[in-house]
């Protein structure tokens, strides 16, 4: 899993029947000292998360598992909301 | 999920036959901003999308679970066509 701030969100009508209901962010990944660390993607939420909080997401076919026994096609899923996160 | 933006149509006569009647577009990858951004990759259509419209682009394995893809052998689906983004500053 990745550490991520959710940056924003994305409106879409027209999808694949099985997103229909579920929340799509746009994550920013983050190093450890909460800096942008490479391109924003697009995340399905299976948690509640909302624009400006750090979560942790998992990448590939494991983001749908959430869902199941639905298999929306998603490759990135926030599954984790961070309340605070220390490097020893 | 990658945001891209279609910019082109792929015809193919030889291909495997399971990609038989699928829509092939070229996308190209774009920021939450609209901006392109990494290079350009070709996409299975499986929401009847066009050229210049931003849509959500699914890759790896996860792209043969959008409708219609199930043991098609492909590694990036258009499941959705994108009618606002909004990034917070």
């Amino acid at each position: 899993m990745q550490l991520a701030r959710v940056i924003g969100d994305v409106v879409a009508t027209r999808k694949d029947e099985s997103l229909t209901g579920i929340k799509l962010l746009v994550v920013q990944p983050l190093t450890a000292d909460r800096r942008p660390s490479g391109r924003p993607l697009v995340a399905v939420d299976a948690v509640g998360a909302g624009v400006g909080e750090e979560v942790f997401f998992v990448r590939g076919k494991e983001a749908s598992f959430p869902f199941s026994p639905l298999e929306p096609p998603v490759d990135a899923g926030i599954v984790g909301i961070v309340d605070h996160w220390d490097l020893g | 999920m990658l945001l891209a933006k279609i910019v082109g149509t792929v015809v193919a006569t030889r291909k495997d036959p399971r990609l038989v009647s699928n829509k092939l577009l070229v996308v190209r990858p774009v920021d939450p901003r609209g901006n392109a951004d990494g290079n350009y990759l070709v996409a299975v259509d499986t929401v009847d999308a066009g050229v210049g419209e931003t849509v959500l682009v699914v890759s790896g394995s996860s792209a043969r679970m959008a409708s219609g893809m199930k043991d098609v052998p492909v590694d990036a689906a258009i499941v959705g066509i994108i009618d606002a983004v909004e990034v917070a500053d």
